[in-house]
């Protein structure tokens, strides 16, 4: 197959099911255009819901790179171009309604802009390929694209004119400002250049701190239903319920403080380091109930000692993965960060060992 | 909202810079200011090292060891040796 048919042959394959989105097809000189529409429909909406929920439905959902008419598009048009996640192109024909445009899709293997970007994916190599394979010199008459701000890390602007004769506009940050971009002759004002990062914003990403985080819950629940069980007359339910329930639950606490309530509460949490935002609110929701469950469920010294390391150190780690999430964060600063931290969680998973293997001891009166 | 003080590699060399002002464009953290006819670093502790304004400048203006600002993928590059990635847009399925 060759490259500069391939999306119109994977339409002609499957025309009997065509998705909602696509309504039509339109001639050019780069052949038959796919040609979608500004609305989402059931599928698309539910597709969004799926993307902040489950990782692997999130690796899958593309669509076919290469060129596509929005509305009536003709030569004069304006041409934007996307990545080959579904949900960014979504998010793109979706604030494009009401106007005629051509989209460039690229293949980024399914990955966002901005993440692809950093990757080379969405890069100029590829962005050079594609202005070639979709004909795009055909199709209009003039000679500019517009791309998303944040395609820039991948993109040498100056080497794809060189090459294609295309001069690029970086468009505005976030999709939902592009009319406004368009009418004003692609001029983007201060605040559209700049990446922002709301409350509402992070709280749409914690699904993915919190499910993936969930699964290492599940094997640290089996670690203390055997840790509280195990006696020496085998796994006994009673002693489970009676330590295991507390300290399980304290996990749940730490779990979410640093999966949802760091990244949610950010810029409020005092410092600047995420490992130590996630450790003073780790501490802060479950020494009080470390100290309010009082001698009758944490009944050992020992055991004491290790929920106020371990819970802690679990919401610190756990806050450190955000940020990769955030829209501020540097490597260096990352790095810098890590340096620190890892020989601390290492250090704190030693002492927390330790500590259970004293409480252990103690309870089978062997201390 | 920033991150940490004083970590960021971003280097402007300004005898190279033309005054273009596609660093301004690119910029999504506001790290860049025009200083007459030249630009200059407004806010260096702003820099997240995207590397946008280093791809971007035509004339070798400005230098960032550029990556991204991702615990996992540098956790992930600690363990498998080599450059720090999240594995996404690759065969491994697991992602940033």
């Amino acid at each position: 197959m060759s490259e500069c048919c391939e999306n119109v042959e994977l339409f002609d394959l499957r025309a009997v099911n065509t998705p909602a989105w696509v309504t039509g097809f339109v001639d050019t000189a780069s052949g038959r255009v796919p040609v979608v529409t500004a609305g989402w429909s059931r599928p698309d909406r539910l597709g969004r819901l799926k993307c902040r929920l489950f990782n692997s439905f999130r690796m899958n959902y593309t669509v076919e790179a290469g060129i596509y008419a929005l509305g009536s598009p003709n030569g004069r048009s304006p041409v934007l171009v996307t990545a080959n996640y579904k949900l960014s192109f979504d998010l793109l024909r979706r604030e494009l309604a009401g106007f005629d445009a051509w989209i460039v899709v690229l293949d980024t293997r399914g990955i966002n802009v901005w993440c692809a970007a950093g990757k080379g994916t969405f890069g100029t190599e590829e962005l050079i390929r594609r202005i070639g394979s979709t004909h795009l010199s055909g199709i209009v008459e003039h000679r500019r694209i517009i791309l998303p701000q944040l395609g820039a890390p991948g993109v040498q602007a100056h080497r794809v004119k060189q090459e294609t004769d295309f001069s690029i506009s970086y468009g505005p940050v976030y999709a939902r400002d592009l009319p406004a971009y368009l009418a004003s002759g692609c001029k983007a004002t201060a605040r559209m250049r700049r990446a922002q990062f709301s409350f509402k914003d992070r709280l749409e990403l914690t699904p993915m701190e919190i499910v993936p985080a969930a699964k290492g819950f599940l094997i640290f629940l089996a670690a203390v239903f055997v840790v509280f069980g195990l006696q020496p007359e085998g796994i006994l339910f009673r002693s489970v319920v009676q330590s295991g329930l507390p300290v399980a639950l304290l996990g749940l606490a730490a779990l979410l403080t640093g999966t949802f309530l760091t990244p949610l509460l950010l810029p409020w949490i005092p410092f600047r380091s995420f490992a130590l935002k996630g450790f003073l609110l780790g501490e802060l929701a479950t020494a009080p109930l470390i100290f309010m469950a009082g001698s009758e469920a944490l009944d050992d010294i020992h055991l004491i000692l290790f929920s106020l390391v371990f819970f802690p150190a679990a919401s610190s780690y756990l806050a450190l993965q955000f940020t990769g999430s955030t829209t501020f964060t540097s490597i260096s600063g990352v790095k810098k960060e890590l340096k620190i931290a890892l020989p601390l969680y290492v250090a704190a998973a030693a002492a927390s060992l330790i500590l259970l293997i004293l409480y252990k001891l103690q309870e089978w009166g062997m201390l | 909202m920033k991150y940490l003080t004083n970590v960021v590699t971003l280097e402007l060399i300004p005898e190279r810079c033309t005054g273009c002002g596609r660093c301004l464009e690119v910029c999504p953290r506001e790290v860049f200011g025009k200083n007459g006819k030249t630009v200059r670093i407004v806010d260096r502790d702003r820099c997240i090292e995207c590397g946008a304004c280093m791809m971007n400048c035509s004339f070798n203006a400005i230098r960032v060891t550029a990556g991204v600002g991702c615990a996992a993928a540098v956790i992930n590059g600690l363990i498998k040796g080599g450059e720090p990635g999240c594995g996404c847009g690759g065969n491994d399925k697991s992602c940033c």
